[in-house]
């Protein structure tokens, strides 16, 4: 049974992050788990956890009137769920669901908020892990915007 | 008679190892050739005056011949005259190519008849194809022919249109001492002299001496022809003569392309702005696609009767330049004239090297003349390569 | 100056096949089976080439052939009806006949490739095209090594063969992994980008030969990807794609910068091609 400490030290978002601020993550963090088809998070709900996906798949989703909830993106083990805890106004933009059962390590964003404001180093390097999964999300989200399987006519 | 294979043709074409025969045809002599030729069972295809063009047609007799019409040619400006010498090929080029015959514009491909669910292929009519015998055909035009003969024989696969259409071809070629405004064949090494590739070669000698044609054979056939007509034995003067004007004919060119490292110039300045340029005056008519020697592009169609039992294919020119020749998945890839403009100089000057081993253009300069806005192919070469970048790919 | 023989064969001319059967993968994609009326052997082919289509009176099309090489007295065609002669096609009843012209073109390097590990990656129709090096490489399993399969189509509704993503799965030394840009709530699958599937997908730049078939946007992303994770540029094979009237090199229409689609093509190795794909109506 691997300890917390060990998963977030090892984990390549973690990776390169001072001692200190490892011990931190590790003081914030704890294991959850989240049955089949359940929400881990929905939108409009205050965003003040990350997690960190350890076992299963989850599903980000959009509702939208006379429709089925659509997934957009799935996210699985060694990703991160959620950004928005990071920025105003600190809420979830979009509902997320465990598609199966789900493990994962959750870290207290708003406790790491507060940290990062007093400690302007590790906000830096938080930040800039953040901004770097933001990027691929963004890529990914504008090719899939391209609907490149669609017909033309 | 027995047409020959293409093949034989032209490996009697090419054979330098024979006598290379001069003689000397007095002009008024000329119905003589013409005659020997139809005698002979050729489709006699040679320049007669028509709609203020000098184009290619069926000739029976030296009459039908362009005598005396000499042309005129700009950018975009062709006009035939009245000469003051009764010369038979004082013109250089006119809107029409040989590949009028050699890869006609209109083709069946197949017809078809559909029985209940299946259908089958009609036997094609094949024309019994007499064999063609081109009467004028230029350096340039010479070189046009082994162009399209590398691209539609030599390759992959072989087209069954044009090697009917070129077998037993027999080519009396002409000697070019006038050329146009246009012609840049110098520069591309095609001309303005023919050296091979022919069954005759004529070269028009009209001075103090009388209106005579030297006469050069180029193969077996050409001088078995030959050796029918009465023809005078040729002086060294005569050869010397024909030499000469030949050779001036050369420095006479007005236009040029310069071919170094042509392909580096157009493949690596895709982004030059003068492509945007060049699109601004650009109508993409094509008419430079359907006067030049050497484009083969075609499309082909599918028709059918009213009751839909009777299908045929038809293939039809095509040109780079329309909307719908790069349509792929609800759009073009080559939307803009600009890239449409693009293509046909950069397959034209460059892409042509790598695939088929030679240049696709033969500098005749149709496409100069031709061009209702008169865009030249020698200036837009000249200014990619002179604006543009360099080096390596 | 000599002259190279040629077959003595017209290659205009479209030979008759049977529409065997017609079985629908999605609303709009339909795969025909068909059988030679005249050559009880069929026309061996190899994987990635193409044949064109010819409906009576209608239209001709190049399709890729998407059967199993190994059985090539049948022709097997998945065809997406997108306009007139497309739908003409996928509306053949059985028993009728169609023209047939090919196999043409060049296929994917699957003698070349041998011993090493092979990399698929296929975009909604594009997995067709792929399919019958795929039943090659699973037919001669012992001559490849690992063999990925990741496959993006447009929803759950638009996968193609589903039933054979699953068993191939259950090979040995094999990988399937699908995604889709749209998921609904009864797809348990991944949802995203074809290139997110890459992180679950155990690659060995160094043994491994990818071939890439989809949209072209798709192709140039997903080579991308294979560059960050290490494979070489003459490791990479594409499938191009464009207009083509003749397949046999006479038409002009398919040239891509100096290639012939029809004949140097469909399938192109990357670093052939790579300074063409980014250029701009090319």
């Amino acid at each position: 049974m691997e300890s917390l400490e060990h998963i977030i030290a090892e984990h390549p978002f973690f990776a390169g992050l001072d001692n200190s601020f490892t011990s931190l993550m590790v003081s914030c963090a704890s294991n959850v788990r989240f049955k089949a088809d359940t929400y881990i998070l929905r939108e409009g709900d205050p965003a003040n956890t990350f997690y960190l996906i350890r076992e299963g798949k989850v599903g980000v989703e959009v509702f939208a009137p006379s429709r089925k909830p659509i997934i957009i993106a799935t996210l699985s083990v060694g990703e991160i769920l959620g950004w928005s805890w990071l920025m105003p106004p600190f809420q979830w933009k979009f509902h997320a669901r465990a598609i199966d059962c789900v493990r994962a390590i959750a870290l207290d964003g708003k406790c790491l908020r507060t940290k990062c404001e007093e400690n302007h180093d590790l906000g830096y390097a938080v930040l800039k892990r953040f901004a770097q999964i933001i990027e691929k999300r963004l890529e990914s989200t504008r090719l899939q915007l391209l609907d490149v399987y669609a017909v033309r006519r | 008679m027995a047409a020959g294979t293409l093949s034989e043709t032209r490996n009697a074409q090419c054979d330098d190892v024979f006598r290379q025969k001069h003689g000397v045809l007095e002009a008024n002599q000329f119905g003589l050739l013409i005659q020997a030729l139809l005698h002979k069972g050729y489709e006699l295809v040679g320049p007669t005056v028509r709609d203020g063009a000098i184009v290619y047609d069926r000739i029976h007799s030296p009459e039908e011949l362009p005598v005396g019409w000499t042309d005129e040619q700009e950018p975009g400006h062709y006009r035939i005259q009245s000469s003051e010498e009764p010369a038979f090929f004082g013109y250089a080029v006119g809107p029409q190519s040989w590949k009028k015959y050699l890869h006609p514009a209109d083709v069946r491909l197949c017809a078809a008849e559909r029985h209940g669910k299946t259908f089958r292929i009609l036997n094609n009519d094949v024309q019994p194809k007499h064999p063609f015998a081109f009467l004028g055909v230029r350096a340039c035009e010479l070189a046009a022919i082994e162009v399209l003969d590398r691209v539609l024989l030599e390759d992959r696969y072989s087209d069954p249109t044009y090697e009917r259409c070129s077998a037993g071809r027999f080519i009396i070629a002409v000697q070019c001492a006038h050329p146009a405004a246009t012609c840049f064949c110098a520069s591309m090494g095609t001309g303005p002299r023919v050296t091979g590739g022919f069954d005759l070669a004529l070269t028009e000698l009209l001075d103090s001496k009388g209106h005579r044609f030297l006469v050069e054979t180029g193969s077996d056939r050409g001088a078995g022809m030959l050796a029918q007509i009465e023809v005078f034995p040729a002086s060294q003067e005569d050869i010397n003569q024909m030499e000469a004007a030949v050779g001036e004919a050369a420095t006479r060119q007005v236009r040029s392309i310069d071919t170094t490292s042509i392909k580096n110039v157009l493949y690596q300045n895709f982004e030059h702005p003068r492509w945007d340029q060049v699109a601004q005056r650009c109508l993409t008519c094509a008419n430079c696609t359907m006067v030049c020697p050497t484009c083969f592009c075609t499309t082909v169609d599918d028709v059918s009767d009213i009751t839909g039992d009777h299908a045929e294919r038809w293939r039809h020119w095509d040109s780079c330049f329309t909307l719908g020749f790069s349509y792929i998945h609800g759009g073009s890839i080559r939307n803009s004239t600009k890239a449409r403009y693009r293509q046909w100089v950069t397959h034209k000057l460059a892409a042509w090297i790598d695939q088929f081993g030679t240049s696709g253009c033969v500098g005749c300069g149709r496409c100069i003349t031709w061009c209702p806005v008169g865009i030249d192919i020698t200036e837009e070469a000249r200014a990619i390569r002179e604006g543009g970048l360099h080096g390596k790919p | 100056m000599t002259i190279t023989a040629h077959a003595p064969v017209d290659p205009m001319l479209p030979h008759p096949y049977v529409v065997r059967e017609v079985a629908k993968e999605t609303s709009d994609t339909f795969t025909l089976t068909l059988e030679s009326a005249k050559e009880a052997n069929g026309r061996s082919f190899l994987p990635g080439q193409f044949s064109m289509l010819w409906v009576f009176g209608v239209g001709e099309l190049p399709i890729s052939i998407s059967g199993d090489p190994a059985k090539h007295n049948r022709l097997v065609y998945t065809v997406r009806s997108v306009g007139q002669a497309t739908h003409a096609l996928v509306s053949q009843p059985v028993g009728n006949t169609v023209g047939v012209r090919g196999p043409l073109g060049a296929g994917w390097p699957a003698e070349a490739s041998r011993g090493r590990d092979i990399i698929v990656v296929a975009g909604g129709i594009g997995l067709a095209p792929l399919r019958p090096l795929i039943y090659h490489v699973l037919s001669n399993r012992k001559e490849y090594g690992r063999l990925v399969i990741l496959y993006g189509a447009r929803s759950p509704r638009e996968l193609l063969y589903r039933k054979e993503l699953a068993s191939w799965a259950r090979n040995r030394d094999t990988q399937v992994l699908v995604t889709l840009d749209y998921g609904g709530l009864g797809w348990k699958g991944h949802v995203g980008v074809v290139t997110t599937l890459f992180k679950y997908a155990r690659l060995q730049p160094g043994r491994s030969v990818a071939m890439i078939c989809g949209p072209e946007i798709m192709m140039r992303f997903v080579t991308r990807e294979l560059e960050t994770h290490g494979l070489r540029h003459d490791d990479i094979y594409l499938s191009m794609e464009r207009n083509m009237k003749c397949g046999v090199g006479f038409c002009g229409h398919c040239q891509y910068g100096p290639h012939f689609i029809c004949k140097d093509g469909p399938v192109f190795r990357y670093e052939k091609i790579r300074p063409l794909l980014e250029k701009y109506e090319l």
